[in-house]
C-alpha cells in the first residue's frame, strides 16, 4: 500500500485483484462537538441534494445509474470523541462488463463534485432543499425511539458519559434544527472543509498512478489546514450507578457500560480483544452460554469495545422481571474473567475465532479501510494484517491484566409496563 | 463427474455434483480471497407447514414456527452445543429460516474442510429431547417478543396478513409464544425426517478453494452415511384467492413516527425458471422507474414531506407466492397508501420513458457485479433461485434480453391497483 499526501488529502491506495469494483472511502475527521454535531449530521443529506454540475437529488442519481449503479453513500459516525463523516463511492470495474467505457475516473469526479462542488445560492444552500432535509432529519432523530435496542444504547451512552463529549447522540439534538439556514450550514460546511484531517482509501483492481492523477485533478481541496485536537479519551468510573426507565413494550432492554482503561493504541489493547470476545463477543462466549444457553433468558446476550474511547458495552434483550437474575449471571462471567477462571482451550478457541474474524474483514473493501481506520484515528499505523499477530502474541496473564483495569460504570434498563 | 461452467465476462466457474444420495453440491472458487462460507440448505421453510410426513399416508398440520425451532435445535446434540466446536475451528457459524428455506452456513479463514465435516454432520444428525425442547422455548419467546416490539417486522407482517387470506406467508416465520409451546420432540423428529433428506437439499461453497478436493471430501463424507430412498416431500397450501384479504390494514404502536408499506400480490405465483426470473427483473426494474430515487415521483414524495430517506421497495417471488412492497416511514401513513396508489395508476398511462428504463438496467448490472463481491449474497441467493429453477448467473443476460415492450406487459398485468393491492400502516398511539 502507497500512502501519499494530495490536495491535503492523506491518500491510502490498496490495489487488490480480488474485487470486481473499486471502493474509494473518504474520512472527513474533526472533534466531536456539542455545537457542530447537528449540522454536521445533517450535512451528508443536504450534499447529495445537488451539486454545480448536477443541481438536484434526481441528477446526481441518474448519473450514478448512468456509472452501472455506482453506489455513493455519505454517513456521520463518533470513533471516540472524534467526528468522522465518511463519503464512499462504489463502482464497477469495468474489466467486467461487455461495455469498455472507464468508470473510475467518472466516479472520482462525482465525489468531487458533491464533496467540494455543492449547489449554492449568495454563500447559502438553497432554503428549499435544507428544509426538506431537516424534516426527513428530525424524523429520523425521532425514529430511534422506535428501535428498542439503539434506543437502550444511546441512552447508556448519555447516561455514562454524560459529563464527556461522548454522550453527544451521532444525529445530533431535534431542538437544534430549527436553528438552522441554509447559510448557518454553508459556514459548517466550509469550516469543516477547512479544519478536517483528510483521509481517502481507494480499494480495487487498479493502478496506483493513474489514481494519483485522479485525485490531483479532481480532488482539489484549497485551505486545508487541520487544527490540531485532544480528546478526553478515557475516564475514571465514579460508583456504579443504575438507571430506569419505563415503556410499553414486550422485551426488556438490559445495557451495561464499564470502562476499560484501554483504547486502540495502548498496550492492552488486543488482550481487551480477546477478553471482550471470550466475555460476550462470540456464540462460544461466557455471555452466550451462559444467559442464552443455560439459563435461556434472553434470545440475545453480547458485549462490544468501544476502541477509542475505551468503553466495554453489554446488551441483552430479557423480560422484565428478569433483571435480578440476568445481572448476577452477567457479574459471575465479569468476576470469572477478571479472576482468570477460564483455559488455555478457552483462549486458543477465541483466538481462533478473532483472527478469523479480521481476515474476513479484510476480504471486504469497506472492513479494510475500518481496520486500517483505526491506526490512522490513534496516529499509530497498524496494519490489518499486524492484528492477527498481535492477537496470536496475547496470554492469559495479558486477558487478566486488561480485565483487571474493567470497571462497572453505568446499568440501564429499559422495562416494560407491569413489569420490575 | 463433476461438471464445470464458465462465465467468461464475470470471470467465474462454477463446479456441480449431484452425489448419489441426491445432495447437490456447487462450488464457486474465489482465489485471492480469505474467506471460505458455505450454506448447507434444506428446500423446507415457514409456509410448509401441511405435509404428508415420510413414509405415511395421511397429510398432518404442524405448529407455526416449527421449522425456525427446528433449525435452533439442530445445533445441540448429545455433547453440547456445535457453536463451540465451529470456534475451535476458527469458524463462525449461523442459520436462518425463510418462507421456503432453512439454511445453515459457516465462514472460515481456515481448517476448510474440517468446518464443512461440522457443517455436513451436525446437520446430518437430529438429537432432541423433551428437557432441550422445553429448555428451547424460552429463547424463542425472547426472539418473538424482540420482534413484537420491532415496528417494521409488525408493518412487513401485518401487510402479508392484509394480502393473503390462506397462504402460510401471512404467518410469522417464529410463530407464536402459543404455537411454538405445542411443539414436541416427535414433531421435530418428523418434520426432520420428511424435509432434511439430502435429496431435498443443496450445498454450496464459496471461496479460496479447490473443487476437485473439496467435492472428493464431501462426497466421502455423504458415503460413510445411510439414507432411506429419496421421496420427494408432498406439501399442501390451501386454495388462496385472486383477491386481499383486506385492502388497508391499520395497527396501532407506541411509536413515534409513522410507517406504510403498499403491497401488490402476484397474480401468477406459479411461474419457475427463467420465467420466473425474467418477470422478477422486470417487476424490480418497473419499480425502480417509478420509485427510485432518480424518478420524479421520488422527488415529488420528498418535497412534499410525506417520506424520508428510508423510503425503499422491493419485489420477490417464490412458488406459490410473490409480492411487491414500497412504504417507509411516514408523517402520514394512510396519505403515502393513497398516493403510492395514485402513482402506481399514473405511470401505467403515461408514456414509457426508455431512456429511464436503459439508465436502470445499467444499474441493476452494477448492483449484481457489486453483488459478486459478497460470498454471502452469492451462495444465498444462488439457493434460492436454484430451489426455483432459475440460475443466478443468468441474470445479467436476462437484464439485456428485457425491452421496453416486455415491460410495458408486465407493467399491466402485475401492477393490478383494483383487487391485489393492499396497504398495512403503523400508527402511533397517543400515550397518556
Amino acid at each position: 500500500m502507497e500512502n501519499v499526501t494530495i490536495n491535503s488529502i492523506n491518500t491510502h491506495i490498496m490495489p487488490v485483484k480480488t474485487f470486481k469494483t473499486t471502493t474509494f472511502v473518504l474520512q472527513v475527521r474533526t472533534k466531536l462537538s456539542r455545537e457542530t454535531v447537528t449540522a454536521r449530521a445533517l450535512l451528508p443529506s443536504v450534499l447529495e441534494r445537488g451539486t454545480e454540475h448536477f443541481p438536484g437529488r434526481q441528477y446526481i442519481q441518474g448519473a450514478l445509474e448512468e456509472l452501472y449503479g455506482a453506489h455513493l453513500t455519505a454517513d456521520v459516525v463518533k470513533k471516540g470523541e472524534h467526528h468522522v463523516i465518511t463519503f464512499r463511492i462504489e463502482v464497477a470495474n469495468e474489466k467486467f462488463l461487455s461495455d469498455n467505457t472507464p468508470l473510475t475516473g467518472r466516479a472520482v469526479q462525482l465525489l468531487a463534485s458533491v464533496l467540494l462542488y455543492p449547489l449554492t445560492e449568495n454563500e447559502s444552500f438553497p432554503a428549499e432543499a435544507v428544509e426538506e432535509e431537516k424534516r426527513s432529519h428530525r424524523q429520523k432523530i425521532a425514529g430511534i425511539y422506535d428501535d428498542k435496542m439503539r434506543y437502550a444504547g444511546m441512552r447508556l451512552n448519555e447516561e455514562m458519559c454524560r459529563a464527556e463529549a461522548y454522550a453527544l447522540p451521532i444525529l445530533g439534538f431535534e431542538e437544534d434544527l430549527d436553528n438552522i439556514t441554509g447559510a448557518s450550514l454553508y459556514e459548517v460546511y466550509k469550516q469543516m472543509l477547512r479544519e478536517s484531517v483528510l483521509d481517502l482509501y481507494v480499494v480495487g483492481d487498479v493502478e496506483e498512478e493513474e489514481i494519483k492523477n485522479f485525485v490531483e485533478q479532481y480532488l482539489q481541496v484549497t485551505n486545508n489546514e487541520p487544527v490540531p485536537y485532544s480528546t478526553e479519551g478515557t475516564k475514571e468510573s465514579e460508583k456504579p450507578r443504575l438507571v430506569k426507565e419505563e415503556q410499553q413494550i414486550q422485551q426488556a432492554k438490559l445495557h451495561i457500560g464499564y470502562r476499560t482503561g484501554t483504547t486502540f493504541g495502548d498496550k492492552d489493547y488486543f488482550a481487551l480483544q480477546v477478553f471482550n470476545s471470550l466475555f460476550g463477543g462470540s456464540p462460544h462466549s461466557k455471555l452466550f452460554v451462559n444467559v442464552r444457553e443455560k439459563a435461556s433468558l434472553a434470545y440475545y446476550a453480547a458485549s462490544r469495545v468501544e476502541s477509542h474511547k475505551g468503553l466495554l458495552l453489554v446488551l441483552s434483550g430479557i423480560e422484565s422481571d428478569k433483571y435480578e437474575e440476568a445481572v448476577t449471571i452477567i457479574d459471575k462471567q465479569m468476576e470469572d474473567m477478571k479472576s482468570g477462571n477460564f483455559t488455555e482451550e478457552d483462549i486458543s478457541q477465541t483466538k481462533a475465532v478473532l483472527k478469523n474474524q479480521i481476515l474476513e474483514t479484510i476480504d471486504v473493501p469497506r472492513g479494510r479501510i475500518e481496520l486500517e481506520y483505526h491506526g490512522a484515528i490513534a496516529g499509530r499505523k497498524i496494519r490489518a494484517e499486524d492484528w492477527v499477530k498481535e492477537i496470536d502474541q496475547v496470554s492469559k496473564e495479558d486477558i487478566v491484566r486488561a480485565a483487571s483495569k474493567i470497571v462497572k460504570d453505568t446499568t440501564y434498563f429499559l422495562y416494560g409496563k407491569g413489569g420490575n | 463427474m463433476m461438471e464445470q461452467v464458465a462465465f467468461d465476462q464475470l470471470q467465474e466457474t462454477l463446479y456441480r455434483k449431484k452425489l448419489a444420495n441426491g445432495l447437490d453440491v456447487f462450488i464457486l472458487p474465489k482465489p485471492g480471497f480469505n474467506k471460505t462460507y458455505a450454506t448447507f440448505t434444506t428446500k423446507y421453510g415457514s409456509v410448509d407447514n401441511e405435509f404428508v410426513p415420510l413414509g405415511e399416508k395421511e397429510s398432518v398440520k404442524v405448529p407455526d414456527g416449527i421449522a425456525h425451532f427446528l433449525e435452533h435445535k439442530m445445533f445441540e446434540d448429545e455433547n453440547g452445543d456445535v457453536f463451540q466446536d465451529f470456534s475451535r475451528q476458527g469458524a463462525s457459524a449461523n442459520a436462518f429460516t425463510s418462507f421456503t428455506r432453512t439454511a445453515y452456513l459457516f465462514s472460515s479463514t481456515s481448517n476448510v474442510e474440517t468446518n464443512l465435516k461440522t457443517l455436513l454432520n451436525f446437520v446430518q444428525y437430529p438429537y432432541f429431547t423433551e428437557e432441550t425442547v422445553e429448555k428451547e422455548k424460552g429463547i424463542i419467546e425472547q426472539e418473538i417478543s424482540m420482534y413484537e416490539d420491532n415496528p417494521d417486522w409488525q408493518n412487513f407482517f401485518g401487510l402479508l396478513q392484509a394480502m393473503y387470506q390462506n397462504h402460510p406467508v401471512k404467518t410469522d416465520i417464529a410463530g407464536t409464544a402459543e404455537s411454538i409451546g405445542r411443539i414436541t420432540k416427535d414433531d421435530l423428529y418428523m418434520c426432520y425426517r420428511t424435509f432434511y433428506h439430502p435429496a431435498n437439499m443443496t450445498m454450496f461453497i464459496v471461496g479460496n478453494v479447490e473443487p476437485e478436493k473439496v467435492m472428493n471430501f464431501i462426497e466421502q463424507n455423504q458415503k460413510e452415511k445411510n439414507f432411506p430412498a429419496a421421496e420427494s416431500p408432498q406439501r399442501f397450501f390451501s386454495d388462496e384467492p385472486g383477491q386481499v384479504s383486506e385492502k388497508m390494514k391499520t395497527i396501532p404502536m407506541p411509536v413515534k413516527v409513522g410507517k406504510t408499506l403498499v403491497g401488490i400480490k402476484e397474480s401468477e405465483p406459479d411461474k419457475q425458471g427463467r420465467e420466473l426470473l425474467k418477470h422478477e427483473l422486470s417487476v424490480q426494474l418497473l419499480l425502480e422507474m417509478m420509485f427510485g430515487q432518480s424518478s420524479k415521483n421520488y422527488q415529488d414524495l420528498f418535497s412534499s414531506g410525506l417520506i424520508d430517506d428510508s423510503f425503499s421497495f422491493d419485489y420477490t417471488a417464490e412458488k406459490g407466492f410473490g409480492f411487491t412492497v414500497i412504504g417507509g416511514d411516514s408523517s402520514e401513513p394512510e396519505s403515502l397508501a393513497g398516493k403510492i396508489t395514485e402513482l402506481i395508476e399514473e405511470f401505467k398511462k403515461q408514456p414509457f420513458d426508455e431512456e429511464s428504463f436503459r439508465r436502470i438496467r445499467k444499474k441493476k448490472i452494477g448492483f449484481f457485479l457489486r453483488a459478486m463481491n459478497s460470498p454471502e449474497y452469492i451462495a444465498n441467493q444462488f439457493t434460492r433461485y436454484y430451489f426455483n429453477d432459475m440460475h443466478l448467473f443468468d441474470v445479467i443476460p436476462v437484464l439485456e434480453e428485457l425491452t421496453p415492450e416486455s415491460l410495458q406487459s408486465t407493467l399491466q398485468t402485475h401492477f393490478d391497483t383494483e383487487t391485489r393491492l393492499s396497504a398495512c400502516v403503523i400508527k402511533p398511539e397517543v400515550s397518556e
